[in-house]
C-alpha cells in the first residue's frame, strides 16, 4: 500500500510539472522579482526533494545491497577471459 | 588579466588534485582501481562528483543564454524536469546497476548486457552507438574551454591555445588520477560553482540596485513581457522535453559512475539532494539570463538586444546570410561573462571564471568512460587482458585517454561551432531511446539479445534519419516551420528553426515509443537466455524478479 502511494506521488509530481495554469502568467512577481511560473518550478524542485526523501525513507531497496554483499563478488564472466560466447 | 590569472591558478589546483590522487594510489595498476576507484567513493564525493559530472558547459553558459532568449521556460524545461527524473532514475536503476556490478564485478554497462543476454558482438554494437553519441560532448567541452579562456583573458589567450590548455589539463589528471582523481576534481569543481554561482547573483543584484525594478521593467515592456511567461512555448514541446533527462542514466559515464559507490547507501544522499543542487545551479543561471534582458547598460548585452530587435523587425527583408549574422550577434551564451565583467570586482570575476571553467571541463568523466569502455568492452573482451595482463590493460586505457583528448582537440579546431551543439542536442534523444535496454535488462526476464539489437539499430537509424533530414531541409527562419511529411492535412514531420517536430512533439517521443515496442515485440519472437543465466538475475526469492 505504501509503495503504491509513493508511486502515485511520483506520477502526480510528473503531471504537476505540466503547469498549464501558469502558462501565460508573469505576475505576481513573488518576493517582488520572481515571475510566478519560475517560482512554481523552484518550489516544485523543493517538493521533489521531499518526495525523494520519502522514497529513500520508506521504500529503499535495501535487499539489493544485502543480496550483493551476501553473494560475494562473482568473477566478471564477460571481461578479459578471451573466450567469447 | 586578473581573471585569467585566477583561472590558470585554478587549472593548476585541478591538475594537482589529479596527480595527488595518483600518488595516493601508489601508482596502482589494477583496472578496478584506475577505472572505478576500487568502488570506494563515500557519500559526499559520490553526490558532488555525480552532480558535477552531469553539469556541462551548457549548464552555466548555455542555460543563461537559453533564458536570455526564451525566458523563464528554461528552468521548467531543463531544471525542474531533471530535478524529478534524474534522482528517480538513480533510485530505480542506478542502485540496481550498482548491486549487479558489485555482485558480478561489472565495470561497464556493456559487460552487464553481454552477460544478461548471453551476447558478444551485440554488446560491441551497443558500445559503438554509445561511444558515437558521447564523442561530441568531449569535443564541445574543448571548444567551450577555448572560448571561455579566450573570453576571461580579454582575447590575450587565443581560442586554439585555450582549447589546447583545457584538453591538456583534463587529459593529465584523467591520465594520472583515473576515477579517483576525476571524482575528486569533480567534487572540487561542484563546490566551486555552487559557491560562486550564489556570489554572482548577490553581486549583480547589489550592483543593479536589486532585481525587482529590472523585472518590473521586463514585465511592462511588450517586447520582453513574454519572457516572463511560457506563451511562446508549445505545451507538446514542453511535455516531450520531460523525456530528455531519462537520457542521464544511459550516458556511459553516469552508469559507470554508479559502480564507484562504496555502499548502496551512498546513493541516498544523492537521490535526496540532487533536486536541491539543481535548484541551486539552474535557478540563478536562468534568472540571470532572464534579467540580462534588462541590463541595457552592459555594452555587449545592448548589442545583442539590438540584433534581436533587427531580427524581429526585418525578418522578411534580411538575406539568409544576414539572418545568420544577426542570430549569431543575438546569441546569449556569454551573457553571464558579460555581466560579471561589468558588475563584479576583478577578483570575483576571476573566481567565477574558474567556476565556469569547472562546468566547461566536465568532459573528464566522459573521456574516462570512453577509455573504460574501450579497454573493458573491446580490448579485454577480445582477449587483450588475458594475452598481455592487467597492467597493460590500464596502460592501454591511459593511452586511449591521450588519444581521445588529442582527437577532440583537432576536431575542435576544425569544426564549425554549431555542428557539435546540434550533435549534443540529439545525443540526449539517442540515449533516451536506448533506455529500454536498461529497463529490460533489469526488470524483464523475457527480454532477449535480439530485442536489444533491435533497440540499438532503431536508435542508430532514427538518429541518422534526423541528421539527414536536417541536412537536406535547412532550418527555416525563426517563427516559421516547413512541413516535411503531411498526411490527410496533418503535418506529421515538420522542420522547425530549432530542429524537427513529429506531430508537434520532439522526436524523442516517437523514438522512445519505437524502441520500447521493438524490445517487447522482438523479444517475444526470439529465444530467451538460458535458465541458469535468468536464475542469476531473477532468483525466485529476490524482489528483483518481475514477470
Amino acid at each position: 500500500m505504501r509503495n503504491w502511494l509513493l508511486a502515485a506521488a511520483v506520477l502526480a509530481l510528473y503531471l504537476l510539472h505540466q503547469d498549464f495554469w501558469f502558462w501565460n502568467a508573469a505576475r505576481p512577481l513573488v518576493f517582488g522579482f520572481l515571475p510566478v511560473g519560475l517560482f512554481y518550478h523552484a518550489a516544485y524542485s523543493l517538493v521533489v526533494a521531499g518526495l525523494m526523501w520519502a522514497l529513500v525513507r520508506f521504500a529503499w531497496p535495501a535487499h539489493l545491497e544485502a543480496d550483493a554483499e551476501s553473494a560475494g563478488t562473482v568473477p566478471n564472466p564477460t571481461a578479459g577471459t578471451g573466450e567469447r560466447p | 588579466m586578473i581573471p585569467a590569472v585566477v583561472v590558470f591558478l585554478y587549472l593548476g589546483v585541478v591538475l594537482y588534485i589529479g596527480i595527488f590522487a595518483f600518488r595516493r594510489a601508489g601508482g596502482r595498476e589494477e583496472a578496478e582501481g584506475y577505472f572505478l576507484a576500487n568502488r570506494s567513493l563515500g557519500q559526499y564525493v559520490f553526490l558532488l562528483s555525480l552532480f558535477g559530472t552531469n553539469m556541462t558547459a551548457f549548464t552555466i553558459l548555455g542555460s543563461a543564454g537559453h533564458a536570455f532568449a526564451n525566458g523563464v521556460v528554461t528552468y521548467g524545461l531543463m531544471g525542474s524536469s531533471s530535478a524529478l527524473v534524474i534522482p528517480l532514475t538513480l533510485y530505480l536503476f542506478g542502485t540496481r546497476v550498482w548491486a549487479l556490478g558489485k555482485r558480478f564485478g561489472f565495470m561497464t554497462p556493456v559487460q552487464m548486457y553481454r552477460d544478461r543476454w548471453e551476447c558478444g558482438h551485440i554488446g560491441t554494437a551497443i558500445f559503438a552507438v554509445q561511444a558515437t553519441l558521447l564523442v561530441p560532448y568531449i569535443v564541445i567541452a574543448v571548444m567551450g574551454g577555448g572560448t571561455t579562456l579566450s573570453a576571461v583573458s580579454g582575447g590575450v589567450v587565443p581560442y586554439w591555445f585555450g582549447g589546447l590548455i583545457v584538453a591538456a589539463v583534463v587529459m593529465s589528471y584523467v591520465f594520472f588520477g583515473g576515477m579517483q582523481g576525476t571524482a575528486w576534481v569533480n567534487t572540487f569543481q561542484t563546490v566551486l560553482f555552487l559557491t560562486f554561482g550564489a556570489a554572482a547573483v548577490i553581486f549583480i543584484s547589489v550592483s543593479i540596485g536589486g532585481f525587482p525594478q529590472a523585472m518590473e521593467r521586463l514585465a511592462d515592456a511588450p517586447e520582453t513581457a513574454a519572457l516572463l511567461t511560457r506563451e511562446r512555448v508549445p505545451p507538446k514541446f514542453f511535455f516531450s522535453y520531460m523525456l530528455i533527462p531519462l537520457s542521464s542514466i544511459m550516458f556511459p559515464h553516469i552508469s559507470i559512475f554508479c559502480l564507484t559507490a562504496r555502499r548502496m547507501g551512498q546513493f541516498k544522499k544523492t537521490v535526496i539532494f540532487y533536486p536541491l543542487c539543481i535548484l541551486a545551479i539552474w535557478l540563478p543561471c536562468t534568472f540571470l539570463g532572464l534579467a540580462a534582458n534588462a541590463m541595457t547598460d552592459v555594452p555587449g548585452i545592448e548589442s545583442k538586444l539590438e540584433a534581436r530587435a533587427t531580427l524581429a523587425a526585418e525578418r522578411e527583408i534580411l538575406s539568409p546570410a544576414e539572418t545568420a549574422d544577426q542570430q549569431r550577434a543575438a546569441a546569449g551564451d556569454d551573457v553571464i561573462i558579460l555581466m560579471l565583467e561589468h558588475y563584479a570586482p576583478l577578483w570575483l570575476a576571476g573566481l567565477l571564471g574558474a567556476g565556469i571553467m569547472a562546468a566547461v571541463m566536465a568532459s573528464d568523466s566522459q573521456i574516462l568512460a570512453l577509455s573504460t569502455m574501450f579497454t573493458e568492452d573491446v580490448f579485454a573482451y577480445y582477449g587483450g587482458r588475458s594475452r598481455f595482463g592487467p597492467a597493460v590493460q590500464v596502460q592501454t586505457g591511459r593511452l586511449f585517454v591521450v588519444l581521445i583528448a588529442l582527437v577532440a582537440y583537432v576536431i575542435a579546431l576544425q569544426a564549425p561551432p554549431g555542428i557539435f551543439g546540434i550533435a549534443v542536442q540529439y545525443a540526449f534523444s539517442g540515449f533516451t531511446t536506448l533506455l529500454p535496454l536498461l529497463v529490460a535488462a533489469l526488470f524483464w526476464r523475457g527480454s532477449t539479445k535480439w530485442g536489444a539489437l533491435a533497440v540499438v539499430l532503431w536508435t542508430a537509424v532514427t538518429m541518422a534519419a534526423i541528421a539527414v533530414l536536417q541536412a537536406v531541409v535547412p532550418a527555416p527562419p525563426p517563427g516559421t516551420a516547413i512541413p516535411v511529411w503531411t498526411v490527410a492535412g496533418v503535418d506529421v514531420i515538420t522542420r522547425t528553426p530549432g530542429g524537427t517536430d513529429v506531430l508537434g512533439y520532439m522526436p524523442v517521443l516517437p523514438m522512445l515509443i519505437g524502441s520500447s515496442l521493438l524490445m517487447m515485440v522482438v523479444s517475444r519472437l526470439t529465444p530467451k537466455p538460458a535458465a541458469a543465466t535468468l536464475a542469476r538475475y531473477f532468483p525466485v526469492e529476490s524482489p528483483l524478479r518481475q514477470n
